[in-house]
């Protein structure tokens, strides 16, 4: 009896537990993202946990409001992070048997990241700052690039696995011996390149920048303050979480436990941090070699991103379906 | 003498710039600036002066128009009555006298005939009949501040909107107001307004003795210190018949040419930085940290301020400075010159560079755009090699100059004059080893009522000019300090024109034009 309960409740404890570690994790990441920069580029380095001082520091901070700021701009942070608190956890992290798994798939992850975008447009507009709605439109110009890039990604990842649920994506992914999928080569390189996109990171957008002009995601938050800003940084680091981790599940699987039993928690744990360190490492050098290209060349990035993920595609179209 | 087969006598001024006065009509000052326009020539500086109970039965107010022609510098000035003061329009000719026209009228009432009549340092923040820089005002009356209801030009078009920008900005940067009007993410037109650090400068001097407002001058703008105290106190000696001894004269080549090194670092840096690889800014800013540290340490200020003083230097070098200098400039050279190889191999950084903020040659020309930015777009005038006073006639600058005109050639520009102060650096150092004389300050005599003089430095941003005249017992009737920014900054206006906005910090940065400097 205390068997078949645990079995049931398991899954579910371990998705709270999942959730719960991206929403302590995701500051962490963007901790460890910020010192290797620093160190690559001869500074000294942050401390690892000024992220969450910064959070602390402005959740005491007091809200201020814009005269005729709408109740849409003060949803807004609610919104974007309620949605990237759902993005982290639905990908599948420390098991792919999650519960909440059923309820996005691959498909509707990218619906969430989308209603995060729109959300954050319309609270860039909703003042009419002239810094608000320049950021709010390249914001839109971004996403409506690096949004079928990403599906096209799934699609390769759908079509080997047959399902666009992530967790039998995942799962296939890493089950048992050693596929190579040239696909997935493809695939992870116009990931790559859209997660950069998507998270505002060099050489796309700028996160360190105080320069007004040349914002994309800044811009749209320039006028909130206090918690309010919380949530939206909070969001963004829960966003980096999320992308991480996926791109982690999709391309490098391995780790991951199918069965969700706490024995294998701590292994999934260490895997997971060792990954991730490894990824935040990356971006970094990503970011300290780059500069940040013209807006107008970010079409042609994505479009490479595109382009290549539809290579992908084909290339499991024609090679790994030949049977 | 004559020049330019113009109908004025000028007299050579005394010291050792090669500057002329010469005291104009309204026709021979407008046929004088065609002429030099014509000729090649530029345009300077222009400011007014209040000439009033000078004597009693003359009186009034003039303005003096600097130009530079091929013998030197030419300053004119034109007497005006005290009553409705006017002077012909210079800005037809040269459109960098606009806003140095309007400025004359905000302070003092003298109104240019024609051309652009908006206010330009008032900003509403005294009354309209009240100008600040007459003799009988004393400055110190308060007013209430008020919103400025500025006439900006408006653009019209399907989808044209603006992006008013400043004066306060995320960064800490000096203050400025730029209208954006934009179509997308394309400027197509940029209108500056300026003079938010307004501090009263001009009228502080009139409260200083002569042999101290050095002090005042070097900070009219802090990145240019040394340029600013060097005019200064050329100006001081000139009008004073003073000779500093060569000594001095070689400490203060020195310390211009630390400064020169000390802002292109940061510039280079902070140009990286503003394409994101801050790569770059972190390298440079250690670099420059390291040379603000020497010069701390051999001059007592890291900027170097008030090293400067009428008369010579305040210091000599401490012992062991040359070698710790030499060693400096050695370890400097070896990773600018790393940096440059990264700078120019990486293409990321250069697509944003080139062919961004163009500045013809043709517009340069016409804007008179000098120094650094103008030796981007073909100007090549250096008052180091031009005009050089000692030490600099046996230093045989090599100027570099580029035609492109874009943020990529200002940023080539700087590397190069980077390599080329640290070679000078070396040639003074070797010289002030040689030279065995301790000698490095002369008093300065006093100088008789009404002496005046100019002094006309190449900072590391463009030319300074500093115009004194002596006031009775050692005091200052005059002074007019003029940075070469006042006349870069509309050039800005032009180099933004149809590129995208997210370009114009960038631009803006390679440009890097000081605020303090043009808004006294």
């Amino acid at each position: 009896m205390i068997g078949d309960r645990m079995d049931i409740l398991a899954p579910i404890l371990l998705q709270f537990l999942e959730l719960l570690m991206a929403l302590a994790l995701a500051p962490l990441l963007t901790g460890w993202v910020n010192q290797c920069r620093a160190w690559l580029q001869n500074r000294s380095a942050p401390p690892l946990l000024q992220p969450y001082r910064q959070l602390a520091k402005l959740f005491e901070k007091e809200v201020v409001l814009a005269h005729n700021a709408s109740s849409l701009f003060r949803a807004a942070p609610y919104v974007i992070f309620a949605c990237m608190a759902l993005a982290a956890a639905i990908v599948p992290t420390l098991s792919t048997d999650l519960p909440f798994g059923p309820a996005a798939d691959a498909i509707a992850l990218v619906g969430i990241f989308a209603l995060a975008r729109v959300f954050i447009a319309l609270a860039g507009m909703d003042v009419g700052t002239s810094f608000g709605s320049l950021g709010a439109r390249r914001e839109m110009l971004i996403g409506f690039l690096a949004e079928p890039a990403l599906l096209m990604v799934f699609f390769t990842a759908s079509l080997i696995s047959q399902s666009t649920s992530l967790s039998t994506i995942v799962s296939t992914l890493a089950r048992g011996e050693f596929t190579i999928y040239p696909s997935l080569a493809f695939a992870g390189i116009a990931f790559s390149m859209v997660s950069l996109a998507e998270n505002a990171r060099v050489p796309v957008d700028n996160p360190t920048t105080h320069l007004e002009l040349t914002m994309i995601h800044e811009a749209m938050i320039l006028e909130y303050s206090g918690r309010h800003l919380a949530l939206i940084e909070w969001a963004a680091a829960l966003k980096l979480y999320a992308y991480s981790c996926l791109g982690l599940a999709l391309f490098f699987p391995w780790g991951i436990p199918q069965a969700a039993e706490f024995a294998n928690l701590p292994v999934a744990l260490a895997g997971l941090l060792f990954k991730l360190g490894i990824g935040g490492f990356l971006l970094a050098v990503i970011e300290t070699v780059s500069a940040k290209m013209r807006i107008f060349r970010a079409p042609e990035f994505l479009g490479t991103a595109f382009m290549l993920a539809v290579l992908a595609m084909l290339v499991h179209l024609l090679l790994e379906t030949g049977k | 003498m004559r020049f330019l087969d113009q109908n004025l006598e000028f007299t050579r001024l005394p010291g050792a710039l090669e500057s002329f006065h010469a005291n104009a009509d309204e026709t021979q000052l407008s046929a004088f600036a065609a002429a030099v326009k014509q000729t090649g020539g530029r345009f300077v500086a222009l400011w007014g002066s209040d000439e009033r109970k000078r004597n009693s039965n003359a009186g009034g107010y003039a303005v003096h128009v600097a130009f530079g022609i091929a013998e030197g510098l030419a300053l004119v000035t034109l007497p005006m009555h005290a009553e409705n003061p006017e002077y012909p329009d210079l800005s037809e000719i040269f459109p960098a006298a606009n806003r140095l026209q309007r400025t004359c009228f905000d302070l003092l009432g003298i109104r240019a005939r024609g051309g652009d009549q908006r206010p330009w340092l008032r900003h509403a923040n005294w009354p309209a009949d009240y100008f600040p820089l007459r003799r009988d005002v004393d400055g110190a009356r308060q007013f209430e501040a008020h919103n400025e209801d500025y006439a900006f030009v408006r653009v019209e078009g399907d989808g044209v909107h603006e992006i008013p920008v400043g004066p306060i900005h995320a960064g800490i940067i000096e203050p400025g107001h730029f209208r954006f009007s934009i179509v997308g993410e394309k400027v197509l037109r940029l209108e500056q307004r300026l003079g938010w650090t307004h501090k009263g400068i001009e009228k502080r001097f009139e409260q200083l003795p002569l042999a101290e407002a050095h002090k005042l001058a070097g900070r009219v703008s802090g990145d240019s210190t040394v340029a600013f105290a060097w005019a200064y106190c050329l100006a001081a000696e000139s009008l004073a018949a003073c000779t500093p001894p060569p000594r001095a004269l070689w400490l203060r080549a020195l310390l211009l040419e630390r400064e020169r090194v000390a802002n292109h670092l940061g510039d280079l840096g902070a140009l990286g930085n503003d394409a994101a690889l801050s790569f770059g800014l972190a390298q440079f800013l250690r670099l420059k940290e390291d040379w603000l540290r020497l010069s701390g340490e051999l001059f007592g200020h890291r900027f170097m301020m008030d090293a400067i003083v009428p008369g010579g230097v305040a210091r000599d070098l401490p012992g062991g400075a040359s070698e710790k200098i030499a060693r400096q400039c050695n370890a400097i050279e070896r990773e600018v010159r790393i940096l440059k190889n990264i700078y120019d191999e990486h293409a990321g950084l250069q697509d944003r560079f080139l062919t961004t903020g163009r500045l013809n040659p043709a517009l340069a020309s016409a804007l008179s755009i000098s120094g650094l930015a103008g030796r981007a777009s073909s100007q090549a005038w250096d008052l180091r090699t031009q005009f050089p006073i000692t030490p600099y006639d046996q230093l045989d600058v090599r100027i570099a100059t580029h035609r492109n005109g874009d943020v990529a050639a200002r940023v080539t520009l700087r590397f190069e004059e980077v390599f080329e102060s640290l070679r000078l650096t070396r040639i003074i150092l070797t010289q002030l080893l040689e030279n065995k004389s301790t000698e490095y300050f002369a008093p300065l005599p006093a100088a008789p009522d009404g002496a005046f003089g100019l002094g006309w430095i190449e900072g590391w941003r463009g030319d300074v000019l500093v115009a004194l005249e002596a006031g009775p017992a050692g005091s200052i009737r005059r002074c007019h300090c003029h940075d070469s920014s006042t006349r870069t900054w509309p050039a800005l206006e032009h180099a933004v024109m149809g590129n995208i906005v997210p370009d114009f910090p960038l631009i803006n940065k390679s440009f890097n034009l000081s605020y303090s400097g043009q808004d006294l």
